[in-house]
């Protein structure tokens, strides 16, 4: 079974394990064992899910994007809306889970990365909530360029620390936690943002975010009384994808993963990971990676601070390979189009990523039957990226 | 001639067993090389050759800027381990240790990898982000090779210690506090603790690293463990001497200095 993974090694196929500092050995191996307790103890379960219910506002609806599906005329088109979710993205499932669970291991203080600040702000929120310690490493340029985001992290009392190795982003920001984690390693927990990092973290995040896919299997069973034929979501670290395509692993539904190919495939500037990056270890796990012949890690490219990191989820690596979701690359200028028509034609803005997701969903939809259905998990909210998109949209009109 | 392999220099050498780290291109390749020799010259008895990497994970902000620094030079993996022979040939006897992160190593191939060490006369290998369970192969084809893998341990391998000691080659290198590498004021009472048990299960002997920088810190640990690994602090001194080392009036002159801070860090 695909998704029995992954195996008693951290392994999914080849993929994932622990390529971590010896340091750090021990306090993975307390988390695989207390997650485990965890997700098999109903009062931390009923506690997971009412905290979600209650405080982050689950369930999310599942829409029918009529007016899209007239406009291209093929399958029709539903979208999870995760954008609705507290914080505005789907990151908040992932945060509340892992900060129960610290809280359940007796860990007052948590560390986080962030690139845009999405994750950074999921889990100072939910910091806030249960009265955690919450530390976050964003990348100095990152801090830049996202100024709204770190006051937002601020002002729940969270405190931002900026990460100044190497390229100061999203890549440097992990790098410098999990530094962090492993100076403090006995009194904090390590809240990672997505599917990637050393086993048990890809497999935790995963059953964090299934209730993504759960929900949209219900939903769906009740409007249509079957399953969809499809369901499409961006993949950067790939948690908003691993939570919608895990629950449909053994299903009968084709599973696509949009990645960003930013100015294109053709050229430097993308973080597809998948389709052109080779096998190697990031952040403690073996996976894809965008690197060079020597194995020194590049830095990726997107218009979407989401989606820009040269790793990705070690399940996603194995799906892939396994030939079990295709994973396709969608550009700037693609994602920002559908971002551009879904806006206009439903009324909602997307974030940026969940703007790939759509893009590649479209030309699927457009190639399917009318009795077809495709889902789409539509993982944020735009607001966070209208300055750039702004941007985005000018400079494109003035070339 | 004949050297020593890592064993015999690890289990004749009398405290401090010294195993300083630089690394390979900071600032240049040709000052990796006479560092290396000076290295020897001021008592080491095992170098560890260090390889830069875009994301170290287990180093503090010197040896990071150090390897950028190399980076910048081009420094690679290969290259690197070419500049092994080019130290045997000026003279160099101890044993070299290739320490390296593991993605380079993937990139390369681990046999090829293994292959090329045995190939440039290297004696070993460290890899500081494969852990024990991630090591089987790694070992076995050192072995094979006549290479040795070295084993870490830190302050919270807690039951971990056993096997990791157990099956440690040439020396066990003992993580003196959690935290990346880089200075320490100094070392916590649990440390030592920790160091004594660690000493009671290694059949090997075992050197203690991570934030080593004085020389009381050297005859503190003194009856605690074998030996000493220090990094950080001499590339903290070749930081210091960016500029002279490399400019050929100076660099002997500036040399001659982290000579003298090395020496003294282990002398009596």
């Amino acid at each position: 079974m695909i998704s029995a993974y992954p195996d008693k090694n951290g392994r999914f196929g080849t993929f994932g394990g622990q390529f971590v500092p010896e340091t750090l050995m021990y306090a993975l191996e307390e988390l695989e064992q207390s997650f485990q307790e965890a997700w098999n103890d109903r009062d931390f379960m009923d506690e997971y899910t009412h905290t979600l219910a209650e405080y982050a506002g689950r369930p999310t609806p599942l829409t029918f994007a009529e007016r899209m599906t007239e406009k291209l005329g093929g399958a029709k088109i539903y979208l999870k809306r995760e954008d609705l979710l507290h914080t505005g993205a789907h990151k908040l499932n992932n945060a509340v889970g892992q900060a129960l669970l610290a809280k359940r291991m007796g860990k007052t203080k948590i560390v986080a990365e962030t690139g845009a600040g999405q994750h950074g702000v999921a889990a100072a929120t939910v910091c806030a909530r249960l009265g955690l310690e919450c530390k976050v490493f964003m990348g100095e340029e990152d801090m830049r360029r996202q100024a709204l985001n770190v006051f937002r992290m601020e002002l729940l009392g969270a405190e931002v620390v900026p990460a100044v190795s190497g390229s100061k982003t999203l890549k440097d920001a992990t790098n410098e936690a999990i530094r962090y984690w492993v100076a403090n390693v006995e009194d904090t927990f390590y809240l990672i943002g997505s599917v990637v990092g050393p086993h048990p973290y890809p497999r935790i995040v995963r059953d964090f975010q299934r209730v993504i896919g759960d929900e949209t299997k219900r939903q769906f069973q009740e409007k249509e009384a079957t399953l969809p034929d499809a369901a499409v979501a961006c993949v950067g670290g790939g948690s908003n994808a691993m939570g919608m395509f895990y629950p449909l692993l053994e299903d009968d539904v084709k599973l696509y993963g949009a990645e960003a190919a930013g100015k294109g495939l053709a050229t430097d500037k993308h973080a597809a990971t998948i389709t052109k990056g080779t096998k190697g270890v990031i952040h403690g796990s073996l996976t894809y990676l965008i690197q060079d012949e020597h194995g020194q890690i590049t830095e990726p490219y997107s218009i979407s601070a989401g989606l820009d990191y040269p790793g990705i989820g070690p399940e996603h690596a194995y799906l892939s390979e396994s030939g079990r979701v295709d994973y396709e690359g969608v550009t700037d200028q693609e994602a920002l189009a559908a971002l551009s028509v879904l806006t206009r034609t439903e009324g909602i803005l997307p974030a940026i990523e969940s703007a790939h997701a759509l893009h590649l969903a479209f030309e699927k939809a457009k190639t399917m039957k009318k009795s077809e259905s495709i889902v789409i998990c539509l993982s944020g909210r735009g607001d966070k990226d209208v300055n750039s998109i702004k941007e985005a949209m000018e400079k494109e009109s003035g070339e | 001639m004949s050297r020593k392999n890592v064993y015999e220099a690890a289990a004749t050498a009398e405290y401090p067993l010294f195993i300083p780290f630089i690394m390979a291109g900071d600032p240049d390749a040709e000052t990796t090389i006479e560092l290396a020799l000076a290295m020897e010259e001021a008592g080491a008895h095992i170098l560890e050759l260090g390889i830069p990497y875009s994301d170290p994970l287990a180093d503090g902000p010197a040896l990071q800027r150090s390897a950028l620094r190399a980076l910048k030079q081009g420094m690679n993996l290969r290259a690197a381990m070419n500049l092994v022979p080019a130290m045997r040939q000026r003279g160099l006897s101890i044993p070299v240790i290739i320490f390296t992160y593991y993605n380079p190593v993937l990139q390369m191939g681990e046999t090829a990898f293994l292959d090329y060490a045995k190939e440039v006369e290297a004696d070993g290998v460290l890899i500081p982000d494969l852990p024990f369970e991630e090591s089987e192969k790694v070992n076995a084809h050192a072995k094979e090779r006549g290479l040795v893998n070295i084993s870490l341990v830190a302050p919270t391998s807690s039951t971990r210690i056993k096997k990791i000691a157990e099956r440690a080659e040439g020396f066990l290198y003992c993580v003196s506090s959690l935290g990346v590498t880089g200075t320490r004021e100094s070392f916590p009472p649990e440390a030592f603790t920790f160091i004594e048990t660690v000493k009671q299960n290694s059949a090997v002997p075992v050197a203690v690293g991570f934030g080593i920088s004085k020389k009381e810190h050297v005859k503190g640990l003194a009856e605690s463990c074998d030996g000493v690994i220090v990094g950080s602090a001499i590339m903290r001194q070749v930081e210091e001497r960016l500029e002279s080392l490399t400019d050929s009036k100076d660099r002997e002159k500036a040399l001659t200095e982290i000579k003298t801070f090395v020496s003294s860090l282990i002398s009596s």
